[in-house]
């Protein structure tokens, strides 16, 4: 596995911390997930870091990495700000930089996105810029000093799966040394499966556990599937085959007498 | 853990004082009165106000919509909500509830009609007749008859009322539950007040407004589910609607977003563009006392019992949380929510 900014991961799972019934399920949905890394949201989940401290102190009782997000972030002032901030509350380099472009969709702009990823790399950051499967802006972003890549499978937390397998593959060929991580657009574990047999150095998802009827199963359940993935794509998978009109000459037909 | 009746609280009960005056304290005192122990209500303000979360209570007694994601314990406790408000206040609007989703939220609906029970599944024209103002625009509710809501407000009004009446003493002052527990028990149900004092609690922001809008008539409270921005409104009375509420993990109780405001307004607007021309009465922010499962917990460490974490089910559990709160001052029995420290 490839590592993230020099940290070995445990797991190529990364799981998000918003939106579960309660801190008791949160809890138990990541210690049935076993995911390495926990994103958090600084901005929808608390409004200053001072009242928000009970919610970070129980993201750090988690004991996974720590990656914070600029969700909800519009601008590319804005999400540096919220990096500045979560560098201090969490002590991390780390960040998964957000800037969002479409209210509705959660689409990200990518012009800003490359902006704010130059920016927070000079002064020192870790950036995962969550990103759409576009190649020429994932290649500003390496530009910019970003040395792990965020596509998303489809919109966030609209549990269409991988919406472009097409610009996945093409992202991992284009980029065989980058870190990629399918973040956002999950709604089924066959669909993190489907994205680590395409290659993806692991998967971030949110909504399709915390709005599971059962969030703790359901994080097992995509454990598992992005397990079952990234093994099947070290076994070298077969390649299927196209039956439909045949590879050797008819002549003599030997085995259709 | 330990029991009730090795607490041995019973000698106790003759002199008991309530620290908080929300909706905690005033059910817990309620249920004692009809115990025959008359308590002394200790509160910082001389009336409910906004420092009390129960201010900005939404008032939905809605325990069935509460099962899509509270725990069991919501529910079953919840059910009784209802009539026990309706017995102390009489206040009680028996219409049920509306839950609706704009056509492309459709997701939503099934997720949350999946997950609950005791609906009936509405149409387009079923929506209609039961609140002509949201005609042809919604294809598709679900409708819980058996869930009701009342003006939060008025309810406490009432039972502060009706417990001066029963003899009750309410004291204006700040104090500590150390200090009042010199003289006998303390019931400690002070909500996000009593932070410091409780391993555990957290506050959960909440922002909400009050809507005057003569223009749409709604009979019974509606949410309208969105993947991001859920919003309930709950009718008052004479036009004026009460609409909420964010959800934030954080205990700041100053002030409420914009970004929170603009959001709940434009929800309203999507329920009824009528709400375009409303008049905005209030902005709330409150913090919700919540444990880790969010449920409510009852502990007793000598003289003070603390009865806290009622989150956003204020009205509908304090009903509960105080029935168990009197029979555990009363008889010895060991409450239901009780936590041993």
């Amino acid at each position: 596995m490839k590592d993230f900014y020099g940290t070995k991961l445990e797991t190529p799972f990364m799981l998000g911390t918003a939106q579960y019934p309660s801190p008791a399920i949160l809890s138990n949905a990541f210690k049935r997930s076993g995911a390495s890394v926990a994103t958090v949201s600084l901005r929808r989940e608390a409004s200053d870091a001072k009242a928000g401290q009970d919610f970070w102190q129980l993201i750090k009782e988690l004991n996974v990495h720590i990656l914070p997000n600029t969700a909800g972030c519009h601008t590319v002032k804005e999400a540096v700000t919220t990096a500045h901030m979560a560098r201090e509350i969490f002590g991390t380099p780390w960040i998964k930089l957000e800037v969002i472009g479409e209210e509705d969709t959660l689409q990200p702009d990518v012009f800003g996105l490359v902006e704010a990823a130059r920016i927070l790399s000079e002064e020192g950051f870790q950036v995962f810029p969550y990103t759409t499967e576009d190649l020429v802006v994932a290649d500003k972003l390496v530009d910019a000093g970003c040395r792990v890549l965020m596509p998303w499978g489809a919109p966030i937390g609209s549990g269409m799966g991988l919406n472009n397998v097409f610009g996945l593959r093409a992202l991992r060929s284009h980029f065989p040394d980058i870190p990629l991580v399918v973040d956002a657009g999950l709604g089924l574990p066959s669909q993190a499966a489907q994205a680590m047999e395409l290659g993806m150095d692991a998967i971030l998802l949110n909504t399709a556990v915390s709005k599971a009827g059962d969030p703790a199963k359901m994080a097992e359940a995509f454990a598992l599937a992005i397990r079952s993935g990234q093994l099947a794509e070290q076994a070298d998978p077969m390649q299927p085959r196209d039956m439909a009109s045949p590879s050797t000459p008819l002549l003599g037909k030997a085995f259709l007498d | 853990m330990s029991t009730a009746s090795a607490l041995n609280i019973q000698p106790l009960a003759d002199k008991v004082t309530i620290l908080g005056g929300g909706v905690a304290g005033l059910c817990v005192a309620t249920e004692l009165v009809e115990r025959d122990i008359i308590p002394t209500i200790v509160d910082r303000q001389t009336e409910l106000g906004p420092q009390a979360c129960s201010w900005w209570a939404g008032g939905m007694l809605a325990p069935f919509c509460e099962a899509e994601s509270a725990e069991e314990d919501v529910v079953t406790y919840g059910k009784t909500a209802a009539q026990w408000w309706q017995e102390h206040t009489g206040l009680v609007q028996q219409k049920g509830s509306l839950v609706l989703a704009l056509n492309r939220d459709q997701a939503d609906l099934q997720r949350f009609a999946k997950r609950t029970e005791a609906y009936e599944m509405l149409d387009e024209g079923a929506i209609a007749d039961l609140e002509p103002d949201l005609e042809k625009r919604f294809r598709r509710g679900l409708y819980y008859q058996a869930e009701a809501h009342l003006a939060p407000r008025d309810a406490l009004r009432a039972l502060k009322e009706k417990l001066i009446k029963k003899g009750v003493q309410f004291i204006h002052k700040t104090a500590e539950p150390e200090t009042l527990a010199k003289d006998g028990l303390v019931v400690d149900c002070r909500g996000i007040k009593a932070k410091p004092d409780l391993e555990g609690l957290r506050g959960v922001k909440g922002e909400m407004l009050i809507l005057r809008c003569p223009d749409v008539q709604l009979e019974r409270p509606i949410r309208l589910l969105h993947p991001r921005i859920p919003l309930y409104i709950v009718p008052r009375g004479d036009g004026i609607y009460m609409l909420g509420a964010t959800m934030v993990e954080s205990s700041a109780k100053q002030h409420a977003t914009v970004r929170s405001v603009m959001e709940l307004l434009s929800s309203a607007y999507a329920l009824n563009p009528a709400f375009g021309e409303a008049e905005i009465l209030e902005i709330g922010v409150d913090s919700r006392p919540a444990f880790h499962d969010n449920l409510p917990k009852i502990r007793h460490q000598g003289q003070i019992i603390q009865a806290n974490g009622l989150y956003r089910h204020g009205f509908l559990l304090a009903p509960s949380l105080a029935k168990m709160v009197a029979d555990y001052i009363h008889l010895g029995t060991e409450p239901q929510w009780f936590e041993a420290i």
